[in-house]
């Protein structure tokens, strides 16, 4: 038996009938290889499990979280007895009750057993795609397996890998990004995404001062990736749409009726397991269908609230932050990357955004910066390197009706500040975007 | 326990490490959140383990494990070696590490009341309290509190025969009002964003009078949805003491990071504008601009014995009269450069690579007081409390959102003004340093989200901090 399961069982045993429960038990490996000035620095390892138990006693909630596995039996009790001296959660929604799981099977052995060698050949890969540049970046290797088991009598077991090589290549001043993420090693292709690095920090050579102000905008994938996390997190949460802190009129047409946005772990190409710390099962969220604003995330407290069924969002943190959709795919276009910026007369090709933070959650107004590659377009061809830029931009302003001009052709997993294989995403093509400051204020 | 941190070094050494050190660390959390006079969660964490680094030539290698037994201890040594001898794949030039003396010692945080010995319900009813409170607020239709209390025991071991333990307790936490008008959405926070935490125990939670600010707290909030946004232009700009810490934080403490001068974070956090070359030479800011890295400072969230080096809690000047002289350096970053280390390299729990981290990074105190720097403004704008934060790569070009705002003219505290922001150069901002407060308005801000690293690490960093003014700011950037 898996030893996920074991300890799960093991816990819910022990808490017997003294509470309603439900445990989450990780365990695995996990490693990252970190290189800086084209030399590797950093180079962590990590296994070990975690045991996270949520009880309720007569309506008396607490949650505790372990790595010890030596003191099980205390830990369980603590737990209980805490809880048992709390107020009444009026909102406790109870638990999952049995319903089948299908495991996405998003697992790779080889990806699992990788060791440092290999992700140091891989790292060697990419510093070698920019030969007399300074590479700088990371790449990890994820190997997980989750068991929950809960009192009402639900199973749910799985495991996950991930890869994600992460670089950029610097030369005199100038830097350009690359990024790669798959369930298995095997699509990770060192060369090409230092290539990419390579490519854009040699086009970013002799970068000048812009005048800030609206320009067109061609966003590689990266920043795409920004925008659907702001979006998930303070838009499409079902908490932030209770309090009234969401952008998001279910039924109305919010954003251009090319773009549509759904949520789903279970999707052959997402990351991770198939349910969520509350046991429910993932399953494909329409959140944006034309344009037109559809759904929520909810985890079973902001379902219970809003009368609904939880989506499957019931994530760590989510009693705080709010269930969060992180396994989102924006749906592609049909226009390529070359076509976009041959259809733009006077704009900017950015290759990433840094640093964004919301000014205002109910417009989605964000204020962050341009990195690793920012281009000048011109009458349809790249004409130059630009220093980088503050913007201070609505999200949804940028993707309103009429105001996305075509979507990529070139989906793929994005980086997106909050972490990687998150959002699966193409680039966009947009009518304008808002820089207030330059490099020199 | 130092036995197992013995027995991780030993394995790694005996697998070909040139240099190891380990530390077993046994950490104990509690997170309470109450929302809208309901409680929204209870969170306890305990996490216990072994994270050993070893060194070979050029390349760091770092294992941890939850395995908490002396083979387990041993094998995680080995593997940090096999690591780093992996790193030496891709290679680059040997890292020394500088001399500090070998200690045997132990430090425990200064504190009256043990936090984890208050009931929960105590906290809880304390939360209920403040968010009821603000809740009764007319136009406030979201509140919330937290508190969240860390006890760390750390015994660390060096292959130079280190021997250290620490205990570390830190407490905090704060409360906020949201009112909700017409499309738009205004918060106020207190004792400041994200709370105020400290190293200590309960009574640091105790001393800011939750009860007696929530009710303020909360119709400042519903104020705002009537008051006029603040218009962008050119002012005097006052800022309250905890927006400027976080200034600091970003502007100067990010800035001044070894690792970052050196490229090391270039992918991720970034690099920094200062160049090696300069300091001693490099005008920060203007001539009241005096900071410090200090973690020795009693009560402040950055202070401990010993970082996860062993090398001890020091105070090093950072900038002396605006001009820069220091850097937050480790052993091996400090020995590339010819600097005395600096003792800040800390690690996020027992399964992060310790690495160089702000410990408290604060202004030293000026000699004005709040009132008279507004007395002395003609044509100004003060501002409290952070709501956004935004800063380039190179920690230059910085934006930041402030709660709230008073327009100052004449000498005189006006009307109150929402959705405050500045944004500047850092050097040209620290440039207009112009007024600075200090005796009692000086606060060691806690910061208990400073994300850095890869995988990423949380750590908890203090910013003394009185309000100040800088001469002239560009205010008011609007979408």
């Amino acid at each position: 038996m898996n030893r996920t399961v074991e300890l799960a069982g093991h816990v819910l045993e022990k808490v017997n009938e003294r509470a309603e429960a439900e445990v989450v038990v990780t365990g695995g490996a996990s490693a990252l290889t970190r290189f800086a000035n084209s030399f590797i620095h950093q180079n962590v390892a990590e296994e070990g499990y975690a045991v996270s138990l949520r009880v309720a006693v007569d309506g008396r909630v607490n949650s505790a979280t372990t790595t010890r596995l030596d003191n099980i039996d205390e830990f369980v009790d603590t737990t209980i007895e805490v809880a048992s001296l709390q107020r009444v959660d009026e909102s406790w929604p109870g638990l999952t009750a049995p319903v089948d799981v299908t495991d996405p099977m998003h697992y790779d052995e080889e990806t699992a057993a990788a060791g440092p060698d290999e992700r140091a050949a891989t790292v060697a890969e990419f510093v070698a795609a920019g030969p007399g540049m300074r590479a700088a970046g990371y790449y990890e290797t994820v190997g997980q397996s989750v068991a929950f088991v809960n009192t009402a009598g639900h199973r749910a077991y799985g495991r996950y890998t991930r890869a994600s090589l992460d670089g950029i290549q610097q030369l005199n001043g100038a830097a350009g990004s690359g990024h790669a993420t798959s369930d298995r090693i095997e699509a990770i292709d060192g060369r090409g995404v230092g290539a990419l690095a390579a490519d854009r920090a040699r086009r970013g050579l002799d970068a000048f001062d812009l005048k800030p102000g609206e320009y067109e905008v061609v966003l590689a994938p990266e920043c795409v990736g920004t925008i659907g996390i702001f979006l998930a997190f303070y838009g499409f949460n079902g908490k932030t749409h209770a309090e009234g802190q969401s952008f998001v009129e279910l039924g109305k047409r919010q954003l251009d009726t090319s773009v549509n946005l759904y949520d789903d772990a279970t999707d052959p190409r997402a990351l991770g397991v198939g349910f969520d710390a509350e046991g429910t099962p993932g399953q494909r969220l329409d959140l944006v269908v034309n344009g037109v604003c559809r759904a929520l995330a909810h985890d079973r407290r902001t379902a219970a609230r809003a009368g609904t069924h939880s989506t499957g969002h019931g994530d760590p943190g989510s009693d705080q932050w709010g269930p969060i959709p992180t396994h989102m795919f924006l749906e592609e276009g049909e226009t390529s990357v070359e076509e976009m910026i041959a259809s733009v007369e006077r704009g900017l090709y950015v290759s990433t955004f840094n640093y964004c933070r919301v000014l205002d959650p109910k417009a989605l107004t964000v204020t962050g910066l341009t990195r690793n590659g920012t281009f000048m377009i011109e009458n349809g061809r790249i004409t130059g390197a630009v220093t980088n830029l503050r913007f201070t931009q609505s999200f949804v302003d940028a993707l309103s009706q009429g105001r996305v001009h075509t979507i990529g052709n070139d989906a793929r997993f994005a980086d997106s500040e909050f972490g990687p294989g998150m959002l699966y995403v193409p680039s966009l093509h947009l009518e304008s975007w808002n820089f207030t400051g330059g490099a020199s204020g | 326990m130092f036995d197992l941190a013995r027995a991780a070094v030993e394995g790694a050494l005996a697998a070909g490490a040139n240099y190891a050190d380990a530390r077993v660390v046994l950490s104990k959390s509690q997170s309470i959140s109450v929302h809208n006079a309901e409680p929204q969660s209870i969170d306890q964490e305990e996490r216990a383990g072994i994270g050993v680094r070893a060194l070979i030539g050029s390349g760091w290698g770092f294992y941890a494990t939850s395995d908490l037994t002396a083979a387990a201890a041993r094998t995680a040594g080995e593997h940090s070696a096999a690591i780093a001898r992996a790193s030496t794949q891709v290679p680059g030039p040997v890292m020394p590490l500088a001399d500090v003396p070998v200690v045997d010692e132990s430090y425990e945080t200064p504190h009256e009341i043990d936090p984890f010995t208050v009931p929960v319900s105590d906290k809880v009813d304390l939360l209920i309290g403040v968010t009821k409170t603000m809740l009764e607020v007319e136009g406030v239709a979201v509140t919330t509190g937290n508190l969240a209390f860390w006890d760390t025991n750390k015994w660390f071991v060096s292959s130079q025969g280190h021997r250290i333990h620490q205990h570390l307790i830190e407490s905090g936490g704060g409360f906020d009002a949201t009112a909700l008008g017409d499309g738009e959405i205004q918060r106020r926070s207190y004792p400041q964003s994200f709370g105020q935490f400290e190293t200590g125990g309960y009574e640091t939670v105790e001393k800011w009078d939750y009860p007696g600010n929530a009710g303020r707290v909360a119709e400042e909030a519903a104020a705002l949805l009537a008051a006029p946004s603040l218009e962008e232009g050119e002012k005097q700009l006052i800022l309250e003491g905890s927006q400027l810490a976080l200034q600091i934080h970003e502007s100067v403490g990010h800035a001044i990071e070894l690792d970052r001068i050196l490229g090391w974070e270039a992918a991720f956090a970034g690099t920094s504008h200062l160049e090696l070359d300069k300091l001693g030479s490099h005008r920060y800011g203007s001539p009241l601009m005096n900071i410090t890295a200090d973690a020795t400072l009693p009560g402040a969230l950055g202070s401990f014995g010993y970082d996860d080096e062993g090398t001890a809690a020091q105070c090093v000047d950072i900038v002396k009269d605006g001009i820069w002289v220091g850097v937050l350096s480790g052993r091996d970053s400090a020995s590339i450069v010819g600097l005395p280390p600096g003792g800040m390299v800390r690690g996020d729990g027992y399964n992060r690579l310790p690495m160089v981290r702000m410990t408290n990074v604060g202004l030293r105190p000026g000699d004005a007081t709040l009132d008279e720097i507004i007395a002395d403004t003609k044509d100004g704008v003060y501002m409290a409390t952070n709501r956004s934060w935004s800063i380039d790569d190179r920690r230059l070009n910085f934006q930041f959102g402030c709660e709230i705002a008073w327009e100052v003219k004449n000498g005189k505290l006006g009307r109150m003004l929402k959705n405050p922001t500045y944004t500047g150069i850092t050097p040209q901002f620290w440039g207009q340093l112009d007024k600075l407060a200090g005796g009692d308005e000086r606060v060691h801000w806690g910061t208990p989200n400073c994300g850095k690293g890869q995988p990423v690490q949380v750590a908890h960093t203090g910013h003394s901090a009185a309000p100040g003014r800088f001469a002239r700011v560009r205010v008011g950037v609007r979408a």
